[in-house]
């Protein structure tokens, strides 16, 4: 016996909308077997990770802070993806966005300067995102190196950087001596959106970003160039459109969103620089991507239900000593299905009995 | 003297696990097959490695224990990629996230305890030669194994007819799929031997390298090993002389800290990844005339019966 695909005549609609909630169902199914090995009450485990979040302000608060980061970068990546573009160096481009938006932070500390800090953070942290992800797509473009490998190589390179700043020139003074920079002045600090609560500008700066990429996906020239450099090469180059032009440009966007992320990160929850600013936002984030569709209001929704799993994977810590480890074997396990589920909007699966063909002599 | 003798030894330990795991990742890219997930199987594989080790005292146990991990992981990779066709970069990156998790997760009662590293080999008189006794005579068992595997992967590639069909479905999967050839079934063998492979490289890490587990310990050597089949122009002989460069790039930047340069210590440990940016740029430039990459790398492939 053995697994056939057939081509379908064309793309299944129907099961382009369904094959994300099947992936959740599937993987909801898995957990709960994993729950099972590990001796804990699936439904209680079930309930820890996707109903308590749920159910005071406090945890949905959280949900639209860890979000935030989450769709940003996802949004930037799927541009990426669409284009045939493979950023998966996100991480580090959010790294550097912090680093770069942090400095003024650290250089303005305890001076008078006024409100044009936090926008000049955002600004130059944008930059430095897209410049930092210029790289891969450069050396991609120019000489043909792989931009799957050197995006990831410049991840550990963000890493050690930062590592080095707040160790060595940043750290703060009356830190004893923790590898972290001062608490940020107010005026380089994200605002508060909810008094009292977690909620912070940054979420509404994700929903603009949202907004943006589905006009640019849906509504310009350059959006459906985008699409179809990924989907047809050849199409795109008859038509005229210059798939490396579109490389660089995707990374530099998406580098900016990953930089912006990763400053808003800083300057919003965390309130300084130190290291272990990211629980790997910029590698969630392609889950998030995959399991948007690629689609930026799937993005949005995708984007709160991954933050959705890092809330209850914190809860279900705390209620039932389930390794925090879990959430992240629970959201590899997710893009395993979506990706699984994807190929059935391409295919249409048989079980065939190869004892039929021995006769042809296949096999 | 000593000191050449100590850099050697340390240079080979430290490329040991990159010339395993890139070794099989090479066969796994020859069939045609990405598997971007050589990080992910590692990782699984040094906790794994490290569990069974710590479970029965016995390396040999714990090496074994990695490469079924690391096997097991690769299946997951070839029903995704190979049984339901879909896209390679993206399942790699999968199993890289989900590799991770699960270190973690099996891992996590490991931290803290410790085991008796992989014995070095031994030989009275031989191993006592000033310079060359212990470079030669002196390693531990996986350093001979991977000098083993990767001549191994040579004789075979080029020198049996096997060999030739697994190259040839990496090559070109629609002939050889026309001449009868079972492109699947073949491409899922080499997968599985990567996988087997990186789960040994894992293992490698605190069964010999270190004598305990650390999470995170593979630190993105799956992907310098991946970095290294490029670098070989997927040729096992520049292989080795690839992984061992980089192995010397790694000791370099340990042991310039120990001589006490003034260069804080993050630079130097961002050398290695560095240095694969840099190689790949050189050589992909280099090479512009036209990849040696296997022609069929990374293509999907759904027979047509």
């Amino acid at each position: 016996m053995q697994l056939v695909l057939e081509k379908r005549a064309e793309r299944s609609n129907t099961i382009a909308l369904v094959s994300p909630l099947i992936a959740i169902g599937l993987t909801i199914v898995t957990m709960v077997i994993l729950f099972a090995i590990l001796g804990k009450n699936p439904l209680l485990a079930l309930h820890a990770y996707f109903i308590a979040p749920l159910t005071d302000s406090y945890s949905l608060q959280e949900i639209a802070v860890k979000a935030t980061p989450l769709v940003m970068i996802a949004i930037g990546l799927s541009l990426c993806y669409l284009a045939n573009a493979w950023n998966i160096g996100a991480e580090g481009q959010f790294l550097v966005g912090a680093v770069a938006g942090s400095w003024i932070a650290v250089k303005t500390q305890g001076t008078d300067a006024g409100a044009w800090v936090l926008p000049a953070m955002f600004v130059l942290a944008a930059a430095a995102g897209a410049l930092y992800a210029l790289i891969p797509a450069i050396c991609k473009v120019k000489f043909g190196a792989s931009e799957i490998l050197t995006s990831l190589m410049l991840v550990y390179v963000a890493d050690l950087l930062l590592d080095y700043l707040v160790r060595g020139p940043w750290r703060d003074p009356n830190g004893f001596n923790f590898p972290t920079t001062a608490e940020f002045d107010s005026v380089a600090t994200v605002p508060l959106l909810i008094e009292g609560g977690r909620l912070h500008l940054g979420s509404i700066i994700a929903l603009l970003v949202v907004a943006a990429a589905a006009i640019l996906l849906g509504r310009t020239i350059k959006g459906f160039e985008i699409r179809v450099v990924g989907a047809a090469p050849r199409a795109a180059r008859f038509g005229g459109f210059n798939a490396n032009q579109l490389i660089i440009l995707t990374f530099a966007v998406s580098g900016a969103l990953a930089g912006l992320a990763g400053i808003i990160e800083v300057a919003g929850p965390v309130g300084h620089l130190q290291p272990g600013i990211s629980p790997g936002y910029g590698f969630t984030a392609i889950i998030v991507a995959f399991l948007g569709r690629l689609n930026p209001l799937g993005i949005l929704i995708a984007g709160l239900f991954l933050a959705l799993t890092f809330i209850g994977g914190e809860q279900a810590q705390i209620a039932m000593k389930i390794p925090l480890d879990v959430t992240k074997v629970f959201q590899g396990m997710l893009l395993f299905y979506v990706l699984a589920c994807d190929s059935l909007i391409l295919y249409r699966f048989k079980l065939s009995f190869p004892n039929r063909q021995v006769a042809r002599g296949t096999h | 003297m000593e000191l050449i003798e100590a850099i050697i030894l340390a240079v080979l330990a430290a490329s040991t696990p990159l010339l395993i795991a890139a070794t099989g990742e090479l066969v796994t890219e020859r069939s045609g097959v990405l598997n971007l997930g050589v990080e992910g199987m590692m990782i699984v594989g040094a906790a794994c490695g490290f569990a069974g080790a710590w479970l029965t005292g016995s390396v040999f146990v714990g090496a074994l224990f990695g490469i079924v991990a690391g096997t097991m992981m690769s299946l997951i990779f070839a029903l995704m990629a190979l049984g339901l066709a879909v896209n390679q970069v993206a399942t790699g990156l999968a199993l890289t996230i989900l590799g991770v998790g699960l270190s973690g997760l099996i891992g996590a009662g490991f931290v803290g305890e410790r085991i008796t590293p992989a014995v070095h080999l031994h030989i009275p008189g031989l191993t006592d030669i000033p310079l060359i006794g212990r470079v030669l005579f002196g390693e531990d068992g996986f350093v001979y194994v991977s000098i083993a595997l990767v001549i191994g992967v040579w004789w075979f590639l080029y020198r049996t007819r096997a060999g030739l069909i697994l190259r040839a479905c990496g090559d070109n999967h629609v002939s050889a799929h026309a001449l009868g050839y079972p492109v699947l079934r073949i491409r899922t063998f080499a997968v599985m031997f990567g996988g087997a492979c990186a789960g040994l490289a894992g293992a490698y890490l605190p069964l010999a390298y270190t004598p305990f587990f650390i999470p995170g310990m593979t630190a993105g050597r799956g992907w310098i090993a991946l970095a290294l089949v490029v670098f070989s122009s997927w040729r096992p002989g520049r292989l080795v002389i690839g992984a061992y460069l980089f192995g010397a790039v790694t000791i370099l930047q340990l042991h310039a800290q120990g001589w006490g340069i003034g260069i804080p210590s993050q630079f130097m440990s961002a050398l290695p990844y560095l240095a694969t940016v840099i190689v790949l740029v050189l050589l992909s430039r280099a090479r512009s005339g036209g990849s040696t990459a296997p022609a069929a790398l990374g293509t999907v492939f759904v027979p047509d019966r």
